[in-house]
């Protein structure tokens, strides 16, 4: 199962201060056990700290994606967006997946697959002997639909205030954090829907 | 795309005050009630940033809350402000004024969105447990029509990963047949036609056509995620989320403590005969209970998906598919035979025909590693060898795919869950690790924390000497893998591997240079061989690499996995020496005592490194003192390394005094070059402090005063030129620490020979009448040249009183025990605070 799925920015890799980490969206699909809290304010404290838990994770997932790319001697930003060909992008995109040991952000260990396309990155937080080959072709997918149907890649286009979109897209593909098996035919079917309920 | 706009309005959402919220929310609630059209859209869409931008608490109003939680469950509403509800309700849990049930939700799409806040709030109200019955519920009321059962799988799914066995037995019963019947009689015709039971059920309407198979051809048995065609029906859409939550399902559905004992009953039940004649197929298992329906069912579908994979895609998308099925498949037949070990030796052949295809495929090496997981925790109970696959994964794969960022965290990871199956007389997995290294050296960043794990279960006391070798290496080797890979892949222009800015030509030339080929392939081998080779010509020729991003990256990791090291080395030391601690310290030497304590050890067989404890540290020792002058010169990297290296030497000695006895000639040669003090200073006043502080009689008896002359003759010899530099204008004076640390080694001495007292007496005096450095650039000297002196006075007092000076610095073993720091008449801080009493009374005598 996947435990979070996030979209956050990314630095370009050669500068050294370009502003912090942004988390654009993230869904938790169910929390974490609550510790028993006796004192005032336990939501609230919880809250803060599932919130601290994803930035934790996308500030990780960042810098792996920008020693990353630094290592590979290019950085993604500098490249011109290639507006209708994301799909062939999307495979030479920087992705790698790490371990975060229990306790560290999450009670439970998690293993975190992430991918970043241009100035973005995806990530998806999952329980430790998850499928990554299923998680990492569920990630680039999401990736593709979120370009496509976003239409992430005008400059004009603002994801903050599109979650509708990025729930309806996480409610087909992703539903609950379950990981589907989904063939080529398979995803077509889904997307058609999609365009049907949800027009560009 | 991010832009100064999208900033612009985040920030805005953050700092947006509570009275303004409240109007907007009193907004929101008419827009909802009134009509709920584009704009009450777009409010939503608004107050779902708000909620989600900050981190901290939003008060929403309850009227708003209320018309959120009631829009959730109002079945005419669209998607679109169902799904906004849900989210905005999600980002604000865990929230107190929460009033949604999901107790009498009726359609499964209602209860799929309340399900999603109702999981976010943490369980604390059994949410979890009743989200989890509900949808048990609906899925009892047989709803077989529309997309309702599809709604739920992923919530039963959600809801057992989170509290696993928390389903009553009875209502779990009932999915694990629906299970069976959703993954086994799927419908075989394409499009949107009522569902045929039974499989190879002739159809009675006319269909649009069989399924394929993912290459083409019409379908040969049951449908499966790999089975393809234009349109699908609802319960072949039923059976991909079937299959999908059928691994979670198996594993948590049951009652909670059953994993446990399964695992304990596995040996017996392995081996019957009676178990194997038991293994039914589920088209013959209607008796069994839904619980092995479901099993015998699941294990179909694999062997299904296993001969599926074996056709060749025509799509792309269908190809990665096949890999993640192949994974799937067999990580339930895993999860199937734990629970069910009479699915064993079926599995086991399976999983035999597949490998020898798999074996030769590059792009499948993913999908082995599972393969290989399976028999070595199977293979034992069934007689069958993972040696053959361990060793190609372990050879080939890794020497072909390293750069594979997801195949190298998906190795650590197999090797991480796999340590303490691994065969520790066939040692491959222990040999491998100049191949396993060359992942940690390609992605530091991302398996530098596998390694701080994976490193102890390497160490292996013939080969620590090796390890300590390439660990020092490590950045030269990401540099040597960067040519091997463009060297093999001419189109590096497509991708580069390297700044395309660097060029290192030179470096290629010599890559294919007969005279530095022995060097790489030596880097590059992919066993461990015992012997070792120095790369210093190496270190040269790559000399142009050490500024790529990679190699600095992995020069950075090696300080933390040089310390991991140590730390497992130094145990294993530690616990093979305390084992004879009764014996007297330092006699008989080494290699006698081996013989005399291994009996001892009783029924245990002394583990190789404590047989070779007295010896490796020895050769550890001496590698750090030659290393330290010997390390690819990457920024910053040499003197990370010797900080660690420095300390670890130190503790090395700790553990083995007798080492200063044993490596006297290498501790006299490291110390008697002047030149090596500026290069590797923390090195050097290491080694210094260890001979003054182990050099005694008291820890090896060994040491004699010629032994204890010769040190401080050349110690001596080395204070004096340092000194004597200290007065040059020229040179930078040598630091403080260094002549601290050299004054403090003589003087020990010579509380240990008191024939020497005189000479360092004089020296100290020399050193208490220093005169002021120079003054180098803008730093003033004094403070240095104050603290020398003040040591030089301290030390010149303590010497006058020699049994005095003996006792504080040779305080003998027991000053270690915590008694001699607690009991107040042996304490060590009374004897140094009746010295310093004595000599400060002295000191008030001496001149200023």
């Amino acid at each position: 199962m996947v435990h979070a799925f996030l979209i956050y920015t990314l630095r370009a890799p050669h500068a050294e201060d370009t502003g912090f980490c942004r988390v654009l969206y993230s869904c938790v699909f169910g929390a974490e056990k609550s510790p028993d809290d006796p004192r005032p304010h336990g939501a609230e404290r919880d809250r803060l700290l599932r919130k601290e838990q994803i930035l934790a994770v996308a500030r990780q997932a960042e810098s792996m994606c920008r020693l990353q790319q630094q290592a590979s001697g290019h950085s993604s930003v500098d490249l011109p967006p290639q507006s209708s060909d994301e799909p062939a992008s999307l495979h030479e995109a920087p992705h790698g997946a790490f371990r975060l040991a229990a306790g560290d952000p999450f009670q439970e260990p998690r293993t975190v697959v992430w991918l970043g396309v241009l100035s973005l990155g995806f990530a998806l937080v999952l329980d430790a002997h998850e499928n990554l080959l299923l998680a990492e072709g569920t990630l680039r997918l999401l990736a593709r639909f979120l370009f496509d149907h976003l239409r992430l890649l005008a400059p004009s286009a603002n994801l903050l205030l599109r979650a509708d979109r990025v729930e309806a897209i996480l409610a087909r593909f992703l539903p609950h954090g379950q990981l589907l098996f989904l063939n080529d035919q398979f995803v077509q079917g889904l997307e058609k829907e999609l365009s049907a309920a949800w027009p560009l | 795309m991010f832009t100064p706009a999208a900033e612009s309005l985040l920030r805005q959402a953050r700092e947006i005050q509570d009275e303004e919220l409240s109007r907007f929310c009193s907004r929101v609630v008419k827009l909802l009630q009134k009509d709920p059209g584009a704009e009450a859209v777009d409010a939503l869409r608004r107050l779902f940033l708000i909620v989600s931008a900050t981190k901290y608490g939003r008060k929403l109003e309850k009227p708003c809350v209320d018309l959120l939680q009631a829009t959730i469950c109002s079945p005419a509403c669209p998607e679109q402000l169902q799904l906004l509800c849900a989210a905005i309700l999600r980002e604000m849990a865990p929230s107190e004024g929460l009033n949604l049930s999901c107790d009498h939700i009726q359609k499964s799409r209602t209860l799929s969105l309340a399900a999603s806040v109702l999981l976010a709030q943490g369980d604390r109200q059994d949410e979890v447990r009743s989200v989890g019955q509900r949808a048990l519920h609906l899925l009892e009321a047989r709803q077989t029509e529309g997309p309702g059962p599809r709604a739920l799988l992923p919530v039963v799914s959600k809801v057992v990963s989170l509290a696993p066995g928390t389903l009553p037995e009875a209502q779990a019963d009932m999915l694990h047949r629906r299970l069976v019947d959703w993954l086994r009689y799927a419908s075989v015709q394409q499009g949107v036609a009522q569902p045929s039971r039974g499989f190879f059920s002739a159809p009675r309407t006319r269909q649009p056509g069989p399924v394929t198979e993912v290459d083409g051809a019409v379908a040969t048995d049951f449908f499966t995620v790999l089975s393809t065609g234009q349109h699908f029906t609802e319960d072949q859409r039923l059976n991909v989320h079937a299959f999908s939550m059928l691994r979670t399902w198996l594993l948590f559905s049951g009652p909670a403590s059953r994993d446990a004992s399964d695992a304990d009953d596995r040996s017996e039940l392995e081996g019957s005969t009676l178990s194997v004649l038991s293994a039914t197929s589920a088209t013959a298992s209607h008796l069994l209970p839904p619980q092995q329906q479901l099993r015998a069912g699941a294990f179909e579908y694999c062997q299904r998906l296993l001969e599926q994979s074996t056709r060749r895609a025509l799509r792309k998308g269908d190809s990665d598919l096949q890999k993640a099925c192949l994974v799937e498949a067999v990580l339930l037949l895993d999860v199937l035979c734990r629970q069910e070990p009479s699915f064993l030796y079926r599995a086991l052949s399976c999983l035999k025909a597949l490998l020898g295809r798999l074996c030769g495929d590059p792009a499948q090496a993913r999908t082995l590693l599972p393969i290989a997981r399976f028999l070595l925790s199977h293979g034992e109970a069934a007689a069958v060898d993972s040696e053959a696959v361990c060793q190609h994964l372990f050879t080939s794969v890794l020497a072909d795919l390293f750069p594979n960022p997801m195949l190298a965290f998906e190795f650590a990871q197999f090797c991480r869950d796999s340590l303490h199956l691994f065969n520790p007389d066939q040692g491959t997995f222990k040999l491998s690790f100049p191949n396993l290294f060359k992942l940690l050296a390609w992605h530091s960043p991302a398996l530098t924390s596998e390694f701080v794990v994976l490193l102890p279960a390497l160490v292996d006391a013939s080969t620590a000497v090796e390890m300590l070798h390439t660990l020092l290496d490590l950045p030269c080797l990401t540099a040597a893998l960067g040519l091997q890979l463009s060297r093999s892949s001419p189109t590096a222009s497509e991708r580069p591997l390297w700044d395309v800015s660097l060029r290192p030509t030179s470096c290629l030339e010599g890559f294919r240079d007969p005279e530095f080929q022995g060097l790489f392939q030596y880097l590059l081998r992919s066993k461990a061989g015992g012997a070792t080779k120095r790369l210093a010509p190496l270190h040269h020729l790559l000399q142009p690499m050490a500024s790529c991003a990679r190699v600095v990256q992995c020069a950075q990791a090696v300080p933390t996995l040089l310390q991991v090291f140590f730390a497992a080395v130094t145990q294993a030391l530690a616990s093979s020496l305390s084992s004879r601690e009764h014996l007297p310290q330092s006699w008989p030497p080494p290699a006698l005592r081996i013989r005399r304590d291994s009996p001892q050890k009783g029924l245990q067989t002394p583990s190789p490194c404590q047989v070779a404890s007295g010896d490796l540290s020895a050769q550890l020792a001496l590698v750090l003192l030659e290393r330290s002058n010997s390390l690819f010169q990457v920024p910053q990297y040499e003197a990370q390394v010797h900080r660690v290296m420095s300390s670890q030497l130190l503790a090395l000695c700790r553990l083995r005094p007798a080492l200063v006895v044993e490596l006297a000639r290498d501790l006299l040669e490291f110390v008697g070059t002047v030149s090596g003090i500026r290069s590797r200073e923390s090195m050097f006043t290491a080694v210094v402090w260890a001979i003054g502080e182990y050099l005694a009689v008291s820890y090896d008896r060994r040491c004699t005063v010629e032994q204890v002359n010769r040190f401080f003759e050349a110690l001596e010899a080395l204070l004096f030129e340092v000194t004597q530099s200290r007065r040059s204008a020229t040179l930078p004076p040598y630091p403080p620490q260094v002549v601290t640390v050299l004054m403090t080694t003589l003087t020990k001495l010579a509380s240990r020979s008191q024939d020497l007292i005189p000479r360092v007496s004089l020296l100290l005096s020399k050193l208490r009448a220093l005169p002021q450095g120079p003054a180098m650039g803008s730093v003033p000297r004094d403070e240095d040249t104050d603290a020398i002196r003040m040591r030089a006075t301290e030390l010149t007092n303590l010497l006058k009183m020699p049994s005095v000076a003996q006792f504080v610095f040779t305080p003998g073993m027991e000053a270690s025990t915590p008694r001699f720091h607690r009991d107040a008449n042996t304490a060590l801080p009374l004897a140094l605070h009746t010295v310093s009493r004595l000599v400060d009374r002295e000191a008030g005598l001496l001149p200023a």
